[in-house]
């Protein structure tokens, strides 16, 4: 009754005692004890996980009390695995853990926000006006425009109502598309892995309007384009369970404890069965304490060091010592076999194309795309033939494409490999050597006669179709000769020792890298032994640190070389474990449709990243890297000495690389112009482009005409996380303050681009109007002029997935959202119901004319066979969708955009739904979903089924899907056995009942269904292996030769050198020079590659503002620096340094570690500027983020186009996002300004 | 007129402060537990907590029974013994002067890091920067008095505050016509003092309640709670562990014979 009274009864409180009295029994009050207990209790617990990339993709739970979110803790209920493998809880870590914290925080975005100015301007028009027109009236005066686009990043939001903001970007899109078109409307959302229908929530509005989705994977350079090129596939890797399959384990750039927390007990289980670990490293990083052997090369020499290893695997596994593992591995599953033909120059050879079956007398007897059927030499007849399998066989006809020995007559064949026997003949054939041109940060070696390592190799001499007769040889014997391996045929450049400082010894490396040779022969023979002890049970587990690099392409086909020389591709524990975000979206075909609208419209509109920034921040202003500083020495005769975004425009125009905005005409007005001229509209827009009278936009993005002008960021921290070139984003595209310090080429009059219209004026802020939805005030929402609220991780419905397990599962609304918070797809549905409101004031029915690139995966793939032949140059015609891009009309219905929006279209039926080049009929599950989601009963949408709810669009996803829906899966393995000739549905008819709904996922996670989406199976007895249906089925890789491709036969790769795996060095991005003592501060500055690796206490763009997470560090933005380069500088730990070149400058304490290599900077990436940041000396802004200091340099070999592989895919295929290379000026700070006045007047007028 | 302020300060004011120190405190200890502490910030800062915070308890808890002796033993006691009111006087000044010292050193080092330790200030509530505020006013009063009572070696001032003290709390209606005629310094230091007890329940000074002075006298080491003392909470929770009588382990410890 009263704690009070209780306490008077003092002297009856002790009712026993025990333990001669060292004990006391009370019988005092103990309700004291139920606070503790209820600070464990709770309501509910509810299902959801973490949508921020991660491919730990764990489960969780989250607890609900009193309609608060409290806590969340581990979930412990995936299926098992099976016997003698170890299930794969725990799963979950402390940065998911504390991510409740987010829901109730400060950084909370609570409402729509608006810039304050830019509010009074649409009140005070749309007082007056209807919407499109009072968006007009301010965006067409330059002024008014400018007053709220020059001051993003400066504060000024105020509080709106969702009707007010939705009808402001209603009325904005609708003018964009009105007066612009349709493709300036703009949407970044990556990675739909981690919430499928939130992403798909943006790019299905987008993708009904007509606007452009934007790519992320390659932009973020997580792609390594050395996997389409060599096996034609995005990324196919196996799942961490796989690890535990493993003999022995290479994890070369891969954190994995620090960045693979989740699934790092299997590495630790592993090594208790006894599998071998060797760790590569640059800095002592957390993973190297795994390893049984650290190697720590210099960072950006990981090429080679793989080089290296190949050489002696290459001589101790092949030559030397026959393993017929190896050789029949190599023979089957890889282009070795195949000839190449050789070119004379100079009395010398040079390796030009694979040879093809069309250049041969008859073309061997092949009509169906003679010139994509690849050629080798038949061991029994000593003939030539065209095995089944390559790409050729791929299209036009039927049941023979596989990997089956056989050739395209059906007679079976067993390729040569060699032609090296008695009387051979031999010929000198030139490799490129790219080791002298190594800066001063690097070793420089120089080998050869002028770059070029001449070595001897056994040829053949055919005859060919047109009377000529051309050397071949074998990609095999050419793989030798460049690894530099001495087989007896004489010639220089050839090493017969490993201590023969001779390309790719491990001699030879060791001065590169800095790792001893007996530690490089050491791991080389391990995991070479292992494979063969195995049959390729070795695998390297490759971290995207490796992929940073320019020359990322060699890093990566370099340790994919390694496992195909071991037969390690596609065998259960072995294998390329590339890791980076959530890229695999398993039920990709059923998202798909959803996604990008294709149930209403075809093709959906999208763009590569990475050349879009380059164009639209204008980078490519500012490029100090020619194509002359990376060209090959053996480079056929070519005009090759074009800047970058010159070759990105030829490839552009060719139909290689996708556009956008695509032309400076609106798309809209084009079909009703082809109208007139009496022709079908691909016909006038490839003759309109010809003579003129239709531009492509990408020849002048500086021309207001082609400016993006609307954009979406959404599930994204563009500006604060992956935006490299930050301060070029800044000054370009938004045109606010910035931080670029360097001069573009106008002013240093070094102007090198043709292609591209140079304007003396470069334009700053060209977005009228940038849109981001988040759950947090990130960096990105701060330089916005709309935020919208969105739903948490533990607000929302959604699906999930990872190529770390083979489950899907859900995220799940615990609670409501909360404050005035919407999940994404009720943030797009309304706003699509806006936009129908909006539009008929100017839009209506509208044809639009969408030009796609050449499509891997798609007859169109096979587009320029033998050579690079451009319109443009009046080389050839222009023919959409071979010779430049293909040409659509989609229908646009813009009043009833909601309408279509919340229903599946009626393409599904009448068309079907595939993905991977394979087809089939889906008329069952479009009927079945109308039952499940219900019909919609008037309107535009009348009788088609209903995707109202976030719940409704999971379930079309997992309808649609053959992952989640085994009748699906069974009709997609059918479909492909059409093309191979061979019975795959065996994978999944015993799953064919299986159709996994969303309540099946909210219970438990759920294991996928085994899909020709992908090349690995699930099953009773292997673990998901990306090829392993590649191997094991004989379902050919998506190349050029239906095989694992080593030479990279395009002219272009040839021209820059890369037809075989070669070291290259780091490139020299020259940003250091014009700012090193610009502005000196009296303390020291010194130059240091500048590295951004993932974080310990972040995980990708989120989490750097955590305040739980920050308590762990020091609480704000940090570097890494060495103890001996902190010396040098005299910097010591915790102090405030500043980092800068020519880019920008950032601010951040300083950890000083023995950790770090000498000559290298480490800054964990995504430290937002939002928390923790003083002012830089050098700009007098507010210190940036990491990509402050970096900027996107294009490679042309990732431009390569229409060609097999190399053919563009969204997120497949094209430029990347590189940042390794950069140098930074680092230098302790004399001053630190928190710059916590007002905003200075001068740039509030501005 | 001020006969009238006089019996209202301090013929009635005791009483309201009295009810309130009595009545607040019992009513925060039955419904507000969890604010009864006191919410050191030891965590915060260690620095000049020890010497602060020691000198101050050590003074005022020999202040404090100074006045409680002092003030509340009847005088004939003290004349029985043969105290006499000169020697009492003067030991009150030394006594009472040592540790108002060392309670206003203390109490000096408290404040200023009180109100000059950033994140101590922002972590404290008003009720804890104003006790400690009058707390040293009062103190401060308190030294100031030794001056005048030098003036008064025979001791016959603080007779008058013994009588009315015990006059108070013996409920004497003429009670404060004893004090009218004293200095108006140690006025001061009587209404302050009473109004200290007036806020005593809204203040972190209701520790002073839970002094754990039983620790010292504590007979086990190990306590072990009965599981069936009567439930007092007003909605019933489920315990951890439900109610078996089978289990003894918890409940009814069973004596172990030496292993």
């Amino acid at each position: 009754m009263s704690h009070f009274l209780d306490r008077l009864t003092f002297f009856r409180k002790t009712v026993d005692e025990f333990s001669d009295g060292h004990g006391i029994v009370t019988n005092e009050d103990r309700s004291w004890e139920d606070a503790y207990r209820k600070r464990w209790q709770h309501d509910k617990i509810v299902r959801s996980t973490h949508g921020v990339n991660c491919t730990g993709s764990c489960s969780w739970k989250i607890y609900v009390k009193g309609g608060i979110v409290t806590w969340e803790t581990q979930q412990t209920d995936y299926p098992r695995t099976r016997p003698d493998l170890p299930n794969h809880e725990p799963r979950g870590c402390a940065r998911g853990a504390s991510y409740s914290w987010y829901l109730y925080s400060g950084a909370r975005v609570k409402y729509p926000m608006i810039r304050g100015r830019l509010l009074k301007l649409w009140r005070a028009a749309r007082a007056t006006m209807p919407p499109v027109a009072a968006w007009s009236s301010i965006v067409s005066d330059e002024n008014k425009r400018k007053s709220y686009t020059a001051i993003r990043g400066h504060g000024g939001f105020v509080r709106a109502t969702w009707d007010e903001a939705n009808e402001l970007i209603a009325a904005a899109n609708a003018y964009t598309v009105k007066a612009h078109g349709p493709d300036r409307v703009i949407g970044f959302s990556p990675i739909p892995a981690m919430s499928m229908v939130s992403y798909a929530a943006g790019s299905r509005y987008l993708s009904l309007m007509g606007g452009v989705c934007m790519s992320f994977y390659d932009w973020y350079c997580d792609l390594p384009p050395a996997s389409p090129q060599t096996w034609g596939e995005q990324t196919d890797v196996p799942e961490s369970a796989d690890w535990y399959n493993a003999g022995f384990i290479i994890v070369w750039g891969s954190n994995v404890p620090q960045t693979r927390t989740p699934d790092a007990h299997f590495y630790t289980e592993v090594r208790y069965k006894g599998t071998k670990s060797a760790v590569v490293s640059p800095d002592y990083a957390e993973a190297t304490k795994f390893g049984d052997i650290w190697l720590n090369p210099k960072q950006g020499t990981d090429a080679a060091l793989a080089l290296a290893m190949g050489h002696v695997i290459l001589r101790e596994y092949h030559l030397d010592r026959n393993i017929p593992y190896f050789e029949d591995y190599t023979r089957k599953y890889t282009d070795m076999p195949f000839l190449v033909r050789l070119t004379e120059r100079d009395g010398r050879f040079v390796p030009d194309r694979l040879l093809r079956a069309s250049e041969l007398p008859g073309a061997l007897g092949e009509k169906n795309n003679p010139d994509w059927k690849t050629v080798a030499i038949d061991e029994a007849t000593d003939a030539l033939v065209a095995p089944v399998g390559s790409i050729g066989y791929r299209w036009g006809e039927k049941a023979k494409w596989n990997l089956e020995e056989k050739d395209g007559k059906g007679s079976d064949t067993r390729l040569k490999l060699t032609l090296a026997g008695a009387d051979t003949e031999i010929a000198a054939v030139d490799f490129p050597y790219f080791g002298g041109r190594a800066t001063e940060h690097f070793v420089a070696t120089d080998h050869g006669e002028g770059e070029i390592l001449t070595r001897n190799i056994p040829v053949r001499t055919i005859d060919c179709a047109d009377g000529t007769s051309t050397k071949v040889a074998t990609v095999y014997d050419l793989m030798m000769a460049n690894y530099g391996l001495d087989r007896g045929f004489g010639g220089r450049n050839v090493a017969t020792s490993y201590d023969d400082d001779t390309p790719f010894t491990p001699a030879w490396a060791e001065r590169i890298t800095g790792v001893k040779r007996e530690a490089i022969i050491t791991v080389a023979r391990e995991f070479a032994t292992n494979a063969e002890k195995t049959n390729g049970r070795s695998m390297i587990i490759i971290g995207a640190g490796m992929n940073h690099w320019y020359h990322m392409d060699m890093n990566y086909r370099g340790v994919i070389n390694l496992l195909v020389f071991c037969g390690a591709v596609g065998q259960s524990g072995g294998g390329w474990s590339h890791y980076v975000g959530q890229e695999k979206l398993r039920p990709q075909t059923g998202w798909t449709p959803l996604a990008f609208a294709l149930d209403w419209g075809r093709p959906p509109r999208q763009m590569n990243s990475t050349s879009f920034f380059y164009a639209h921040t204008d980078q490519w202003r500012y490029e100090t890297l020619t194509a002359a500083e990376i060209l090959s020495p053996t480079a056929p005769e070519g005009e090759w000495g074009q800047s970058f975004i010159d070759y990105n425009v030829r490839s552009e125009r060719m139909g290689w690389l996708p556009s956008a905005p695509q032309l400076k005409q609106n798309p809209l007005e084009i079909a009703a112009r082809a109208k007139a001229a009496g022709l079908e509209t691909k016909d006038y827009v490839a003759q309109a482009l010809k003579s003129g009278e239709l531009e492509l936009s990408c020849h002048d993005p500086d021309d207001p005409a082609n400016w993006p002008r609307n954009m979406f960021v959404w599930r994204s921290n563009l500006l604060g996380s992956s935006g490299k070139g930050h301060e070029y984003f800044l000054k370009h595209l938004l045109g606010t303050t910035h931080g670029v310090m360097g001069k573009d080429l106008g002013a240093e009059g070094r102007v090198r681009n043709q292609e591209v219209v140079w304007h003396d004026k470069a334009p700053q802020g060209k977005l009228d109007l940038l849109v981001t939805l988040d759950f947090r005030m990130s960096t990105t929402c701060v330089y916005s002029d709309i935020v919208l609220p969105t739903a948490t991780w533990y607000e929302k419905n959604d699906l999930n997935t990872s190529d770390m397990h083979p489950f899907i599962h859900p995220l799940s609304a615990a609670v409501d959202p909360a404050w005035e918070a919407r999940s994404d797809w009720e943030i797009y549905r309304n706003l699509a119901k806006a936009f129908s409101d909006v539009a008929p004031e100017v839009l209506g029915v509208e044809e639009d004319v969408v030009l796609t690139p050449i499509q891997h995966d798609t007859a169109g793939e096979l587009a320029q066979a033998l050579g690079v032949k451009d319109w443009k140059r009046d080389e050839v015609a222009p023919l959409p969708g071979v010779t430049m891009p293909a040409v659509a009309v989609v229908k646009r219905d813009y009043p009833n955009l909601h309408a279509r929006f919340t229903a599946l279209g009626p393409l599904m039926k009448s068309v079907g739904n595939g993905g991977k080049g394979i087809a089939w009929n889906t008329e069952h599950e479009v009927d079945a979903l109308a039952v499940l989601n219900g019909v919609h009963t008037a309107g535009a949408a009348k009788g088609l089924a209903k995707i109202e709810s976030d719940i409704d669009a999971t379930e079309v996803i997992l309808m649609l899907a053959p992952e989640t829906n085994g009748e699906v899966a069974v009709k997609a393995w059918e479909a492909l056995s059409k093309a191979t000739g061979r019975e795959h549905a065996h994978l999944a008819i015993p799953k064919e009942d299986e159709k996994i709904r969303f309540r099946d996922v909210q219970a438990q996670p759920r294991k996928i269904i085994s899909s020709p989406t992908w090349s690995g199976i699930e099953s009773e007895k292997v673990c998901y292996n990306a090829g392993y249906t590649n191997v094991h089925e004989l379902i050919p890789w998506r190349t050029l030769t239906g095989r694992q491709q080593l030479y990279q036969d395009h002219l272009w790769m040839r021209a820059f050198g890369e037809g075989f795996v070669t070291w290259k060095p780091p490139v020299d991005l020259k940003t250091v020079a014009a700012v090193k003592g610009m502005r000196p501060n009296g303390h020291k500055e010194i130059v240091l590659n500048f590295i951004t690796p993932h974080q310990k206490w972040g995980i990708h763009s989120t989490y750097s503002d955590n305040l739980l997470m920050l308590t762990l560090n020091r609480g704000g933005p940090v570097v890494w620096i060495s103890e001996n380069d902190a010396g040098k500088a005299g910097i010591v730990d915790n102090d405030w340094v500043e980092v800068f070149n020519a880019n920008g400058a950032l601010t951040a304490r300083a950890v000083v570690s023995q950790r770090v290599k000498d000559g290298m900077m480490l800054m964990y990436h995504a430290q937002e500027k939002i928390v923790n940041t003083p002012g830089s000396e050098m700009t007098g802004n507010r210190g940036g983020i990491h990509n402050s200091v970096t900027r996107t340099v294009l490679k042309p070999t990732h431009m390569i186009g229409g060609y097999a592989q190399q053919s563009y895919g969204f997120n497949y295929y094209g430029t990347v996002g590189s940042n390794r290379d950069e140098f930074i000026v680092v230098r302790k700070m004399a001053n630190v300004d928190w710059l916590e006045g007002p905003l200075v007047p001068k740039e509030a007028a501005e | 007129m001020s006969n009238a302020i006089n019996y209202v300060l301090f013929g009635w004011y005791p009483y309201l402060c009295l009810t309130v120190f009595l009545l607040g405190s019992l009513i925060r200890f039955d419904r507000e537990q969890y604010t009864w502490k006191t919410g050191s910030s030891q965590l915060l800062r260690r620095r000049q907590l020890r010497w602060g915070s020691n000198l101050f308890h050590v003074g005022i808890l020999a202040i404090f029974a100074g006045h409680f002796v002092g003030l509340l033993t009847p005088i004939w006691i003290f004349d029985t013994l043969g105290i006499s009111h000169s020697f009492k006087q003067g030991l009150a000044i030394v006594v009472g002067g040592i540790a108002g010292i060392a309670c206003f050193i203390g109490i000096a080092l408290l404040a200023h890091r009180r109100l000059f330790d950033a994140r101590i200030r922002s972590t404290s509530s008003f009720g804890d920067i104003a006790i400690l505020l009058l707390l040293w006013l009062q103190l401060a009063l308190g030294l100031s008095t030794i001056f005048v009572s030098l003036g008064h070696m025979d001791g016959h001032e603080m007779v008058k505050f013994m009588t009315w003290a015990q006059g108070i709390l013996t409920l004497q209606p003429s009670a404060a016509s004893y004090v009218s005629d004293v200095h108006p310094i140690f006025k001061a230091h009587l209404l302050l003092g009473m109004t200290i007890f007036l806020v005593f329940p809204f203040t972190r000074l209701v520790h002073v309640w839970s002094a754990p002075v039983w620790y010292l006298g504590r007979p086990g080491y190990q306590v072990v709670r009965t599981r069936f003392a009567e439930r007092r909470s007003p909605t019933p929770v489920p315990t951890a562990r439900p109610h078996a009588p089978a289990q003894t382990a918890v409940g009814a410890p069973v004596r172990q014979p030496a292993e």
